[in-house]
Order: C-alpha cells, then sequence, then structure tokens
C-alpha cells in the first residue's frame, strides 16, 4: 500500500468512525416541537403553614409502596430551630413521617439537643420533595437512559431499565433519591404521575390538612397556584446549582438548604 | 489486502453485526429520543404509561362523602374539618370491597402530632392548641375525652 493510499482509506475510515450509531438516529423537528405546551407540573410550598405532622411522609410511602420502616423516603419534613447565640439546629428524624413530638432536637452522634424555649428565635418547617428541576442534573448522569423528563416536567425512572449503579443518587444536589430496598434500582418522587395524569392531586398534597403543599400547572394562567408562584416572592432550592428547580418554597430563609 | 489484514477485520465486523443485531432485538422500539430531547429525554416512552397505571391508594375526601355524608358533615364543621379523612382512617384502597373494614388510628401518636406544644414561633404550629404530653393525662388515650369529629371541649 503507497502511502498516499493508506492516507485516503484512513481518513474515510476515521470520518466514517465518526459518525457513531446514535447520531444517526436524526431528531425529527416535529418532535421537539410537539412539547407538550400547555402543561408543566410545578410545586408549592408554604412554610408557614406546615405544622410538622409528617401526614404527607407516611401518605407518600404508603401511597408509593416505600416501606415505612426503611429507612429512606421520598418526601421528608425538615425541623430547623435558630437561637439567639446564633446557632441553627435541625432535625428530621425517620424523614418525619411520625411527626414532631419533642421539643428535643435529634442531633445523631451528639444525642438529643434541648434548646429553652427563651432562646429560639425561629423555629420552622421545611417540606423537601424532588424538585422536578427542568435542567435535572440526575438525569444527565444516567448511563443508560433509564431516567428521564417527561414532556410535562416530571423526572421519572424506569424501573425496567435502571441497572442500580446509583450515579443518579450521586448527583442530585438535593439528596431526593435512594436506592429502594424492595425493588433495587434508584427511587424517587414520582409527583404522583399516576395521580396527577388523571386530574388528582399528589399523596402528599391531599393528606396535608393545612394547604402546605400544593401542586401547580405553571402554563396555565388560571391556575392559582401557579399564579401564586409567578407574582409572590417564592425561592427554590439551591439555586446556585443551575438546575432549575420547579418546586417553589414561601418563607425559605439562607439556613434552609 | 492480505490475509493478516482481513482475518481481524472479519472478527471485528462479526462483533459490530452481532451487537447491533443484539441491540435490535433487545431495546424496544419506543426507546429512544422523546420530547426532552437527548439529554433529559433519551428513555423508553412505554414506561411513562406504566407509571401512570400505578395503583392509586389514597382516594381523597370526596370519595369517602360519597357514602359517609353525616360523619363527613360533622367532621367540617368542626376544627377538625381541615384534616382529610384518610390521615385517620388510613387510606382507602378499594374500599369498600377491599379491605372491607379501615383501621382508624385512635392512637394518643396520632394528636401528638400536630397537638405537642413546640416553641415554632415562625410556623402555624404555634398556633394550634398544644399540651405536655408529659403532664396532660398520662396514659390515657386523646379521645377518651376529646371527639376527634368535634375536638372542642365546650362543645361537649
Amino acid at each position: 500500500m503507497k502511502r498516499r493510499e493508506f492516507m485516503k482509506s484512513a481518513a474515510v475510515f476515521v470520518s466514517g468512525a465518526a459518525v457513531s450509531v446514535s447520531a444517526l438516529e436524526l431528531l425529527d423537528p416535529r418532535e421537539v416541537l410537539a412539547k407538550n405546551p400547555d402543561l408543566r407540573w410545578g410545586f408549592l410550598v408554604d412554610t408557614h403553614k406546615c405544622v410538622g405532622c409528617g401526614m404527607c411522609v407516611k401518605a407518600c410511602k404508603i401511597e408509593n409502596d416505600v416501606p415505612l420502616e426503611a429507612n429512606v423516603t421520598r418526601t421528608w419534613v425538615e425541623r430547623y430551630v435558630m437561637t439567639k447565640q446564633g446557632e441553627v439546629f435541625k432535625d428530621s428524624p425517620d424523614g418525619a413521617q411520625h411527626g414532631y413530638t419533642t421539643k428535643r432536637i435529634d442531633q445523631n452522634h451528639s444525642g438529643m439537643k434541648d434548646v429553652a424555649d427563651e432562646d429560639i428565635t425561629q423555629a420552622f418547617f421545611v417540606p423537601k420533595l424532588c424538585n422536578h428541576c427542568e435542567l435535572a442534573a440526575c438525569v444527565q448522569v444516567c448511563p443508560v437512559g433509564a431516567t428521564y423528563s417527561t414532556a410535562d416536567g416530571v423526572v421519572l425512572v424506569d424501573r425496567k431499565w435502571c441497572i442500580g449503579c446509583g450515579y443518579c443518587i450521586m448527583g442530585c444536589p438535593y439528596g431526593v433519591r435512594f436506592f429502594h430496598p424492595v425493588v433495587h434500582t434508584a427511587d424517587k418522587c414520582t409527583l404522583c404521575y399516576h395521580r396527577i395524569s388523571k386530574g388528582g392531586n399528589t399523596a402528599c398534597a391531599q393528606a396535608c390538612p393545612f394547604g402546605a403543599r400544593k401542586l401547580a400547572n405553571l402554563r396555565d394562567p388560571n391556575d392559582p397556584v401557579a399564579k401564586i408562584i409567578l407574582t409572590q416572592r417564592v425561592g427554590v432550592l439551591r439555586p446556585e446549582y443551575g438546575t432549575k428547580p420547579q418546586c417553589y418554597y414561601i418563607g425559605l430563609n439562607e439556613e434552609v438548604r | 489486502m492480505k490475509k493478516h489484514v482481513w482475518r481481524p477485520l472479519f472478527v471485528v465486523i462479526a462483533l459490530v453485526v452481532g451487537i447491533l443485531l443484539f441491540r435490535a432485538f433487545y431495546v424496544p422500539a419506543d426507546f429512544g429520543i422523546q420530547e426532552r430531547g437527548y439529554t433529559f429525554g433519551y428513555h423508553r416512552l412505554g414506561n411513562e404509561q406504566e407509571w401512570k397505571n400505578f395503583p392509586e391508594k389514597y382516594k381523597g375526601s370526596a370519595y369517602c362523602a360519597d357514602c359517609h355524608e353525616e360523619n363527613s358533615a360533622s367532621l367540617v364543621k368542626s376544627g377538625h374539618g381541615v384534616i382529610p379523612c384518610e390521615d385517620c382512617h388510613g387510606a382507602a384502597f378499594n374500599h369498600p370491597e377491599s379491605p372491607e373494614k379501615l383501621t382508624i388510628d385512635r392512637s394518643r401518636d396520632l394528636c401528638m402530632r400536630c397537638h405537642v406544644q413546640l416553641t415554632m414561633p415562625s410556623s402555624q404550629r404555634n398556633d394550634l392548641p398544644g399540651i405536655d404530653p408529659q403532664e396532660h393525662n398520662v396514659g390515657m388515650e386523646c379521645a377518651d375525652c376529646h371527639n376527634p369529629h368535634n375536638p372542642s371541649l365546650e362543645d361537649m
């Protein structure tokens, strides 16, 4: 083989090999434009209204077959207690599935912390769940296409496709993912996709007596919850990660992470 | 080209064809790039329907009120009117067929979820009537004195 010939065939081979198989699956522009423009699920949490009863956590676990006794949960409630001395204490015993029934704050290894009533400046509860991010970090790291965003903005896990590598559990900045002890795949809040896609409410929002959790269709200008998100002062958790979380909070402050 | 070039090339070609064949059979037709594009929407479309078919357990208070009108009406009038039936009575599942009877949680622990007095100045918890569980009628069930459907002692 002459040098010229070799160079020619090498160039042809390299350029051919560069076009990988997946790149040959061309995007259909109609498919891209067919994004459902009328529906984008969002969530609103009012931390002023939450009393820490934990009924949302219990309802979520029962609704979604997450074992009550397992130390994993799709949603949980955190308690924050700030003192005059500038200390911040937080806890979430068992994800608050039994509620908060004591003033003592669970500090894990250092035991239970007693904070005197007169020392407390701020104290409140913050319910947490999957933020169903617009640019979800957990979805991008999945090596097999098992976790994905639906057109209406819900992040789901395909249990048949998940290989249980745990990248998404590490990738989520909010720690909302866990390894399901029964199904043995990654698991997370589905925003009760089975309920909301039939016109229902999420189990957690339905179980909340005080309306601290609310489901919203962010694309519907007449949705009262979407109106609050659009017109009131709401925050999101860890905006610095750039994941564009779609779970909005009323009454956040900087101690909440 | 000579034999020593073709032979390994055949092996490579066979491997590629084998992998492509395996992929064609193993990967379902609906797996691929969906609406959210390659980065966020690369998945098996059928899985969305699988999640939609997941069974519902909590049916909502309106479902209860269809049959238990009286209980539902009395609860709504009371201070506990905001509490969904299933928070205390348990998820309906397929009641009345299965289970035929729901197990009501009448425990002190359930009431304590809201009614232990905690100092929570930035939360609605502060506005709820609260007790100290170590002081308030220790060992008794709340329901012995308070009617859960009409908890105010003045109305009793």
